[in-house]
């Protein structure tokens, strides 16, 4: 019996408008006004790794690009700041996809992280290139948390594609 | 990645050419973004699309703030209500003289033949959150190029000076906040007269800058807006001084200042008009044009000399 959050688990095909949905949503949660709490997850990044590393084929650059830019225009922040971080992002989740995919939820969380990292890295190292004031340490503590929902998430958004347990006794396999 | 494809599996260009060109795009936006500021038109059309998401994220915070006032009880309200008819009384004595001083006022210069004080006048707006960006003290308020806000116009609250507008969309507009460490306010400090402009550090606190370490300059100082940037109104609250320090090291003081404005709160603010260019008296337009003109001959008097010296 295979457990239900194990990456190994035969899964149906992704729908397409599902990862739309999806991408929206985690849209809305980033223009939540939560600008006070600095350690939030950035969502949008979160959720262009995991389809980036789930399905490589049909989340790519262009799309990290153009969520990117979005998120610069509703953020107020240079153009071009979180398109770059993205799209760099993007690339490093797809080329490293079959190599996540191959570990266990912890261990996935793990190597997520220093490429979540990397989003805020890009974007701190651009503003203080163009000499912004920094935003304090608690800026590099939204990768840690999106890290630790790496497992929580990966379940909910895979639900959709989980396949109905119809136990047969007869079928040959 | 690192396999290459049989060619009749089309997946479009290779990953590495992808990668290079949207890095090159993004740092080409930057790049344009960050040292040209030629970006606003491009900025404005993608608002379009995002400020409605980001109107419908703010749905349910702004819901909260209104089921929050709406259970606000009677007794609570009656009090706000006397204190407010208390303050106005209070007020009313120096708002009258004012009034007269002011007329008053008008007349002397008038009298002088000085440039009368432009009225301040402007629109109210709400501030409706502040912007994401953790690099920046920016806010966005409810009026936009549909209520005819300009880049530049001055943003004050009842206590002060609170920012600039610094970016207009179609609906909203952003207000750079005088804490911003981009932002910089000519000011004059009331007790002395002594103008110095004073700067944003980014951590709410303000810089009274270029001060000598023995300028008369005392802690509870209060700074009032100079006027000579030609942008905001002279006369206006910015700040009070909370902490000098004077190394005879340096050869300027170093003065921190907080804000007299509730420039980090949420409330309503209004937006100044913009003040009219002043144009130069007839006489040094003309000196100065005539400047322009002699300075071209000069330089070319001077190619002429090197010609032949050559």
């Amino acid at each position: 019996m295979q457990t239900s959050y194990s990456s190994s688990r035969i899964l149906l095909p992704v729908r397409p408008w599902f990862i739309g949905f999806s991408l929206i949503v985690a849209l809305l949660l980033n223009f939540l006004p939560t600008a006070a709490w600095r350690g939030m997850p950035d969502w949008v990044a979160l959720l262009i790794v995991f389809w980036s590393v789930r399905e490589p084929r049909r989340v790519g650059m262009g799309l990290a690009f153009l969520l990117g830019v979005a998120m610069d225009v509703a953020d107020a922040s240079l153009l071009g700041q979180h398109a770059l971080a993205y799209v760099l992002v993007a690339y490093g989740a797809s080329a490293l996809s079959r190599r996540i995919l191959w570990f266990p939820l912890a261990q996935q969380a793990l190597q997520v992280f220093p490429l979540l990292l990397l989003v805020q890295v890009v974007q701190f190292s651009v503003r203080m290139l163009t000499g912004a004031d920094s935003p304090g340490i608690s800026y590099f503590l939204g990768p840690l948390l999106s890290a630790l929902l790496w497992p929580l998430l990966t379940f909910l958004l895979l639900l959709p594609q989980h396949q109905p347990v119809d136990r047969d006794a007869n079928r040959p396999l | 990645m690192d396999h290459q494809p049989p060619p009749f599996f089309k997946r479009g260009p290779a990953p590495v050419a992808l990668l290079s060109f949207y890095v090159a795009l993004s740092v080409a936006l930057l790049v344009v973004d960050a040292r040209m500021q030629t970006l606003e038109v491009l900025r404005q059309a993608l608002s379009l699309f995002t400020h409605p998401v980001q109107h419908l994220a703010h749905l349910p915070a702004q819901l909260l703030d209104n089921a929050g006032s709406y259970f606000v009880s009677v007794s609570r309200l009656q009090e706000d209500n006397a204190q407010l008819k208390r303050v106005r009384l209070e007020n009313v004595t120096t708002l009258l003289r004012t009034q007269q001083l002011e007329v008053e006022n008008e007349r002397l210069r008038k009298l002088l033949g000085v440039k009368e004080r432009q009225q301040a006048s402007g629109q109210l707006a709400q501030i409706l959150y502040s912007a994401r960006d953790p690099y920046s003290r920016r806010i966005v308020i409810d009026k936009g190029q549909q209520d005819k806000v300009i880049a530049g116009q001055p943003v004050i609250d009842d206590a002060g000076i609170v920012g600039q507008v610094t970016r207009v969309f179609p609906f909203v507009a952003e207000v750079t906040l005088i804490t911003d460490k981009e932002q910089a306010v000519p000011v004059q400090i009331v007790r002395t007269g002594q103008r110095s402009v004073v700067f944003g550090l980014g951590n709410g606190q303000l810089e009274l800058r270029f001060l000598p370490a023995n300028a008369d300059v005392q802690e509870g100082d209060v700074l009032v807006t100079s006027g000579l940037d030609g942008i905001f109104l002279p006369g206006f609250p910015v700040a009070k001084v909370t902490h000098i320090e004077r190394n005879t090291s340096y050869s300027f003081a170093r003065i921190l200042c907080m804000p007299l404005a509730g420039v980090e709160n949420f409330s309503e603010v209004m937006i100044l008009d913009p003040r009219p260019a002043v144009a130069l008296p007839e006489h040094l337009a003309r000196e100065a044009a005539g400047r322009d003109v002699k300075s071209t001959a000069r330089s070319g008097l001077a190619k002429k000399k090197r010609l032949k010296k050559d």
